[in-house]
């Protein structure tokens, strides 16, 4: 316990660091907004931006770039997962949103 | 059978940090599934819907000196709670030096950052409800915004309001020197992790839901 204690200290200056970069990223993601991007450099940025600011968010300000293998595959992988949903869920809705322009316009 | 209990049972520990700080994990993965499954379900029914979806850019506009700026109040809301994250990680800095006062203080800012987000949530709710936006329609576009919106911001602002709570009670108990017997500040750093958690949250929100 006490080696982990030890392994979380962490100058002041770097949550500064980060904290300064998490809002430039939010502002240029709020400028992707702003300007109308439209398209495809739209969804980049804002897919970018996003993983970005919560890599950094997991990495830095929750401690997991400091924390033992075995928590870090546990916690990150199992949300993997996720991606399966999304993509089972997206070819359902394209099915669902072709049988509506079918059948309900 | 008593195989199975004599392996499931024995001084296992997978995981070597503070038993407190691994369940907080668990709970946040679990919780990274619900989100997961309501931004899902929001992409499914916004994927599949024949009407056109409301533009977030001029539903959540604000009219400030007489011109329309797009999106300013949830820009405002991620910079406050942004700003909260960076508090809590000072705080968490603070407690592994046993520096309690700094410690409890940073985390009572932390929690007024996150109760404004809260108010202005209200805000937003109030003004998107005067404006007709219902969880079975809006007068924007597609019926299923509105219980997309409802269900997916409410419940993150019900995660920061009881992130507020639970940030001033461990503040207090602080303070009060609750934890100078065990002389363990580990639950610093364990509110941190949920609080990071509710900003992570938001900031998916923020780019699926908003930003889209």
């Amino acid at each position: 316990m006490t080696e982990t204690t030890a392994h979380q200290q962490h100058p002041i200056g770097l949550y500064l660091k980060v904290w300064a970069l998490l809002f430039v990223l939010s502002t240029l993601s709020y400028l992707v907004d702003y300007f109308h991007f439209q398209g495809h450099l739209r969804w980049g940025l804002i897919i970018v931006l996003m993983l970005l600011k919560a890599g950094l968010i997991v990495a830095v300000f929750m401690h997991m770039a400091w924390e033992r293998m075995a928590l870090i595959c546990a916690i990150l992988i199992p949300p993997i997962a996720l991606l399966v949903l999304v993509g089972l869920m997206s070819s359902e809705a394209d099915y669902t949103f072709l049988t509506r322009l079918l059948f309900f316009r | 059978m008593r195989q199975l209990i004599a392996d499931w049972s024995s001084d296992q520990q997978a995981f070597h940090v503070a038993w407190g700080k691994a369940m907080m994990w668990i709970f946040l993965l679990s919780d990274t599934f619900i989100f997961g499954c309501f931004l899902t379900s929001y992409m499914t029914v916004r994927s599949s819907t024949t009407v056109p979806w409301p533009n977030p850019s001029h539903v959540f506009a604000l009219n400030i000196g007489g011109s329309e700026v797009p999106l300013i109040l949830i820009a405002i809301m991620t910079f406050v709670l942004i700003t909260s994250s960076g508090t809590m990680a000072m705080a968490v800095n603070f407690a592994y030096r046993r520096d309690r006062v700094n410690a409890a203080a940073l985390m009572f800012v932390t929690a007024g950052f996150g109760e404004m987000f809260v108010c202005m949530q209200a805000f937003e709710w109030s003004k998107l409800i005067l404006e007709g936006v219902r969880p079975w329609g809006n007068p924007m576009g597609a019926a299923q915004f509105g219980s997309s919106f409802f269900m997916i911001t409410g419940f993150h602002g019900l995660h920061v309001t009881a992130g507020v709570i639970y940030l001033v009670v461990i503040a207090i108990r602080l303070l009060r020197g609750h934890y100078e017997r065990s002389g363990n500040y580990q639950i610093v750093e364990i509110v941190g992790l949920y609080w990071h958690f509710v900003d992570l949250v938001w900031v998916f929100i923020f780019a699926f839901f908003y930003l889209w």
